[in-house]
């Protein structure tokens, strides 16, 4: 061996070297991808969690073991409560989303006349931000000169508190999520039907069952794959829920914390309190909620395979 | 959200940058606590949402033409500045030079924090600059462990907003004590029962400071000595008081209200009387948006039994971020800025109707009995106040909801104590 075959035999080792650790290449990019956006701020936060940080991150902060943890899952005055308002609202939301947009992707699958007209002004909510679309419902829920109260007096109805009274904020909260985001089930549910032969739902009718029997036995079991897919996409969205709460009702949840979500609780810890450990306590607890969701989801996906 | 960024300056840019090559060919100078000031680079300006920030900016090209630096303005709301604060000062990021903040709310807690910068040799090596010229109860609420944190720039007090031709109608005097308060928006109540006789702010934090002079009038403080004393009777008294007349005369879903949800229906011509810190002024006369702007009158807070005890208060500051690189620049600024000359020009531009360059008479004759006898402060002046002002809150809210006042003002009390002990330690 000379030292002029060198360069040769440098470039064969290094690419027998790329070739046994192929795995590791060709993964690395997504891997360090996901070290940096996912697992240096899960261990940051968890091990902020752990501590007493709190006004300034610059701050001397000491290790306090679980006491976070306990405190957080103690306090029965607002955490437990956003826990309970986060569970109504996304079960809430989910629940009509879901029927109200498979009812319309299947009223749409038929072709009509203004079929893409329709189309469109269904999906208009969905393309507008979250922050302007809480702002302009703010203004017509707005109690005494907004528009929904008008209405209602215009027709003899007595007026509602809307957002601005601590029992019916949630409720009208859901109701904006509801108006935003059930055209996204309509699409998905749309693409899905496409998919769905129409033979299956001939026979049926041939068969003699009627219009709902064909949708509930026939075209709906067709359609599972897609409605859960979309289910899941939903739940987890709304589970984590924080712009339209956050713009409509500010950092507290409002003064009685009628609209404090766990998202929004956490916040306010965060940025108002700036108890930083409590706050990181309170997003690890969150965050293991949600793979929870994910991994009952996953499991009855599985199942239904 | 409001988020304006403004290049001042214009054609003055160019002949700054020339001005910079010059200065640093010319290197040396500067020196003492100012250091040396390079040209080259853009300040950073991070300000409120404040009627002041709007005057300043149509000055600041003068600063770029006397000095040759350039500056970046950046205007955020009081909340967003609040969290853009927390977020950057945390991360010891060097994109804020010159800092805006209101001194009551921030500046225990930033200066604890370490974010702000010392001031002091700054202001020691500018005799002519004049530090006690400023008022000296603004100056002590800037002064920190004897290190000065930062520069008053707008003061603020508490006003009453009324409407002169609903008090008119009634035949009754400008109410003088909580009492004839409550007489005359009770019979404006009776005479125009769809209008609110009486709104306030009415949610929970935004409520603290407006309700402060209630509190003082009745006799009432958040603490003394340590101690909680939101749930002394003087308190359950002003607390009762304030949230009652929005519960029986104000408008439906007081509690959601910051001022300018309030001041949208004063502007409709739906509201009698409301009290609101003097900077809002201006937007209950808005020639634009104010439907009853030439029948607005300014009174100053009734007086409890403890007397008239409004809140006058230096509302904002500006400082310098102890993680800036441009820390002479900032000085510079800061020196322009609060300048007697400057000073002058802001407040002639400041003023509600600048051609007259005078304030309305029955707003300034408030603005001045408030300088005698004004509590200078309008919040728990403790050091996590945003925490603390949810709990001295509640009650308000307790009250206007037709709640338990009581108990809301006894656990307030409790859990603002917490605060306070917490601090303590």
């Amino acid at each position: 061996m000379s030292t002029q075959t060198l360069p040769t035999s440098r470039r064969e080792s290094l690419s027998r070297w790329a070739n046994r650790h192929r795995q590791w290449i060709l993964s690395g990019p997504a891997l360090i991808f996901i070290v940096l956006l996912l697992a240096i701020p899960v261990a940051y936060t968890t091990y902020l969690s752990l501590t007493d940080a709190e006004s300034s991150l610059r701050a001397d902060f000491n290790f306090v073991g679980l006491e976070n943890y306990l405190e957080v899952l103690t306090d029965t005055e607002r955490f437990w409560p956003a826990v309970l308002r986060t569970v109504v609202f996304t079960v809430g939301v989910v629940g009509v989303e879901m029927a109200a947009g498979i009812a319309i992707a299947v009223l749409l699958r038929r072709e009509f006349r203004g079929q893409s007209i329709v189309r469109t002004i269904i999906i208009t909510p969905l393309v507008a931000t979250p922050v302007a679309i809480a702002m302009l419902w703010r203004l017509i829920f707005e109690p005494t000169i907004g528009f929904a109260n008008q209405f209602l007096t215009f027709f003899g109805l007595p007026p509602a508190g809307w957002l601005s009274d601590p029992a019916s904020a949630l409720p009208t909260l859901m109701f904006i999520d509801v108006w935003q985001w059930t055209p996204m089930i309509v699409l998905i549910a749309l693409a899905g039907l496409t998919t769905v032969p129409e033979e299956p739902e001939e026979a049926a009718l041939v068969d003699g069952a009627n219009a709902f029997q064909r949708f509930w036995y026939v075209t709906l079991p067709l359609l599972r794959p897609t409605i859960f897919a979309a289910l899941m996409l939903r739940s987890i969205e709304a589970f984590k829920t924080f712009d339209i709460l956050y713009a409509t009702k500010g950092a507290g949840g409002g003064s009685a914390h009628e609209a404090e979500t766990i998202n929004i609780y956490a916040y306010g810890t965060n940025f108002v309190d700036n108890r930083y450990g409590l706050a990181s306590a309170a997003l690890i607890i969150f965050f293991i909620m949600v793979l929870i969701l994910v991994v009952i989801q996953l499991r009855i996906r599985g199942r239904n395979k | 959200m409001n988020r304006k960024v403004i290049r001042a300056g214009g054609a003055l840019i160019a002949s700054a940058v020339l001005a910079a090559g010059l200065a640093a060919c010319s290197s040396g100078g500067g020196g003492g606590a100012e250091g040396e000031i390079d040209t080259s680079r853009t300040l950073n300006l991070t300000l409120a949402n404040h009627s002041w920030t709007t005057a300043m900016q149509d000055l600041v090209g003068g600063f770029t033409e006397e000095t040759g630096i350039k500056v970046d303005i950046n205007v955020y709301d009081d909340e967003q500045l609040a969290q853009l604060y927390n977020v950057k000062l945390n991360a010891a990021s060097d994109e804020i030079d010159v800092m805006m903040y209101r001194p009551l709310q921030d500046a225990q807690l930033f200066a604890k924090n370490n974010w702000l910068e010392d001031l002091t040799p700054y202001v020691d090596a500018n005799p002519d600059w004049n530090w006690e010229d400023f008022w000296q109860s603004a100056r002590e609420s800037l002064t920190i462990d004897d290190q000065i944190v930062g520069v008053p720039l707008a003061s603020e007090t508490a006003m009453m907003l009324y409407r002169t031709d609903l008090l008119e109608e009634t035949g009754m005097e400008y109410p003088k004590t909580f009492d004839d308060l409550k007489a005359v928006v009770e019979k404006i109540h009776e005479q125009h029962p769809d209008l609110f006789a009486f709104a306030g702010r009415g949610e929970r934090s935004a409520a603290v400071t407006q309700f402060s002079s209630f509190l003082y009038g009745f006799g009432g403080d958040w603490f003394e000595d340590g101690k909680a004393t939101v749930d002394s009777p003087e308190a359950k008294a002003a607390y009762e008081y304030y949230g009652g007349l929005i519960r029986d005369y104000g408008p439906p879903g007081a509690t959601d209200m910051n001022w300018p949800q309030v001041m949208g229906l004063l502007q409709q011509g739906l509201v009698a009387f409301y009290p609101e810190g003097s900077s809002n002024y201006a937007a209950a006369v808005d020639p634009e948006n104010s439907t009853v702007k030439d029948v607005i009158g300014v009174g100053p807070i009734p007086a409890g039994k403890a007397g008239s005890k409004p809140y006058n208060i230096t509302a904002m500051a500006v400082g310098i971020s102890s993680s800036s690189t441009n820390k002479a620049a900032a000085w510079e600024f800061i020196k322009w800025v609060t300048s007697e000359e400057t000073v002058l020009k802001i407040q002639q531009a400041d003023v509600p109707g600048a051609r007259t360059s005078a304030l309305p008479a029955d707003l300034l004759a408030t603005i001045q009995g408030n300088a005698e006898i004004g509590v200078g402060y309008d919040r728990p002046y403790v050091i996590n106040v945003a925490e603390a002002r949810q709990y001295v809150g509640d009650p308000i809210v307790a009250a206007i909801q037709g709640g338990d006042v009581d108990a809301a003002a006894d656990k307030s009390a409790r859990d603002f104590q917490e605060i306070l002990d917490h601090e303590a330690e």
